[in-house]
This record gives C-alpha cells, structure tokens and sequence, in this order.
C-alpha cells in the first residue's frame, strides 16, 4: 500500500502513467459513451408513465453519479495533501475540482430540462437538487481557492480544509430524497435488492454509469498531465521524457 | 430500435426538444472537457521540445566557439 503511494506521489511515475491510461482510456471511454447514447435514446423503450422524456436519464444519473462519488476521491486527495504533505495529490485536487464541477452542473441542467415535462417547472428548491447545488458551489469554491494564494503550499491546504468539510454534504445528497418527502424520485438501482427498474432500461444506464467512470478518470489525467508539464517544465526527467 | 422514422426520433412524441437539448448540451461540456486540456497539453509539450532544441543549438554553438562577437 505505501509503495503505491509513493510511487504515486513521483511525477515521472505519474507522468508515465498518466500518458499510458489516457491513450487506452480515450477509445474505450469513446466507444462506451456512443453506444450507451445510442442504446439509451433509440434501442430502449419509453416509459409507460413519463413517456421519452425519461431519456434524459441516461446521462442525468450517471453525471450525478460521478460528480458525487468525484467528490470523495477529492476529499480523500485533500486528506493526502494536509496530512502527508504528497504535492501529487494537491494536483490531483486541481485536477478533480473542475471536472465534478461541469458533471455536477451536467446533472442539474438535464435534471432541469427533465423536470419541465415531468413536473412543470424548470426548477423547485427541493433537497435532493438544492444540496446538488451546494455540491457545485463546493467545487467552485475550491476551483476560486485554489487560484486565490500565491503561496502554493497555502493554496493546497485551503483547498484540502474545504473539500474535507464539504464531504458533511454527500451523505446529505444521498439521503435527501429518503429523509424528505420530495419531489425527485429515489433511486431506481439498489444494490441490495431488486432494481425497480427494467432490465431493457437497467442495462443501457450501467454502460452509461461505467462510461461516466471512464471519462472522469480520463479528464482527471489529462488535467493532472497537463498540470505536471507547466509545473516540471525545467526539470531533466520531462525534457528526456519528450526528446 | 424502438422508434419506425426518423422523425420519430427527432420528435420523439413531443419530448424530442427536451432530450435532445439536454443531450447537446451535456455533449458540448463533455467536448471542452476532454479537448481543452487535450490541446494545452500538446502546446506545452511542443513549447517544451522547442525551448530544448534551441538550449541544444546554443550549447554547440558556444562548445564550437562560434558565438557572433556584439
């Protein structure tokens, strides 16, 4: 376990990997997110109650999904950085916060555009979608923090405090829709349990999930990449690494 | 495929608008978020090469002692 970590906490290792992952995540997550788009819009049925417009699931779910389970491994980087000092995983914090930003703002604007054939209203400040709201503002509110010192290492631990105090609202998010009577639904995918959902719809919406996955990790390393070459631009190990 | 037309698809019962506003939208930010960096990143690294080509040229230059007199 540790020997991950420290190898995860070298930019050459981490650059070597990030280079290998993106060019055999690009095609698959690609490939997935085409099928599942193509499955979830012409192959699977209509809902017998909300119609077509429940398509919209197909990328509403997975989008919130990510965006929440994102936040966690950007809390877990933030733990990384406060408590061991890894500069890697303050990267890894840039990194992330932008990406759950746009997937949780993915997931409000479908979630709006549903809403309004399904319920009459672009928006309602229900629990579920308010504390969604909050999980965007926490992930800008790292994004500003990070650019808001000159001093690095006072940046990072900023950043680190608030996606630790942030993590307060995901349980929050989760159980939204349980502990108030709201207007979203509850989750259709249990993991315990049958799935009150069918499987000609289950189907295309776990592709969907996993190729949610995919492509969160792909934009992560890309970010984190990208990151790395402003970063060590004047070190040896990069400029042989590009010779 | 469930739907018979094509302009089945697009209409899809009169929630067509909907659904394919909600997924052009989600492709568009999917599109900025995987080509932005894709690009910066091909910048940087040609930035990178460059900088070394001309450190290279320069350190040959002033090994072979040539460098122009100012």
């Amino acid at each position: 376990m540790w020997s991950i970590v420290h190898k995860m906490g070298s930019p050459p290792w981490f650059y070597r990997f990030a280079n290998g992952a993106i060019a055999w995540l690009l095609p698959i997550v690609l490939v997935a997110l085409v099928v599942g788009c193509v499955w979830g819009l012409l192959v699977a049925p209509p809902d017998y109650r909300q119609g077509n417009s429940y398509r919209i699931i197909f990328i509403h779910v997975p989008a919130a999904v990510v965006a929440l389970a994102g936040y966690y491994v950007m809390a877990t980087a933030g733990l990384m950085s406060i408590v061991w000092k890894i500069k890697m995983a303050d990267t890894a914090m840039r990194a992330l916060a932008p990406v759950g930003a746009a997937l949780t703002f993915v997931a409000l604007v479908t979630g709006s555009i549903w809403g309004k054939p399904t319920w009459g209203a672009w928006w309602v400040w229900d629990a579920r979608i308010t504390s969604m709201l909050i999980l965007l503002f926490l992930y800008l509110g790292v994004m500003a923090l990070s650019e808001a010192f000159d001093n690095k290492a006072a940046a990072a631990k900023a950043c680190a405090v608030l996606s630790l105090v942030g993590t307060v609202n995901i349980p929050i998010i989760y159980k939204s829709v349980d502990w108030w009577y709201s207007l979203h639904q509850p989750a259709s995918i249990k993991f315990t349990g049958e799935s009150a959902i069918d499987a000609s719809m289950l189907y295309p919406l776990l592709l969907m999930i996993v190729a949610f996955y995919g492509l969160f990790a792909l934009c992560v390393l890309l970010r984190m990449r990208t990151e790395l070459l402003t970063t060590h631009r004047q070190t040896s190990w990069l400029r042989s690494e590009l010779s | 495929m469930y739907f018979e037309t094509w302009s089945a698809v697009w209409h899809m019962e009169g929630h067509g608008p909907y659904v394919w506003a909600a997924y052009s939208i989600t492709a568009l930010i999917i599109l900025f978020l995987v080509v932005s960096p894709w690009l910066r990143g091909r910048q940087l690294t040609r930035d990178i090469r460059y900088d070394e080509q001309r450190r290279a040229a320069v350190s040959t230059a002033s090994g072979e002692n040539h460098a122009p007199e100012t």
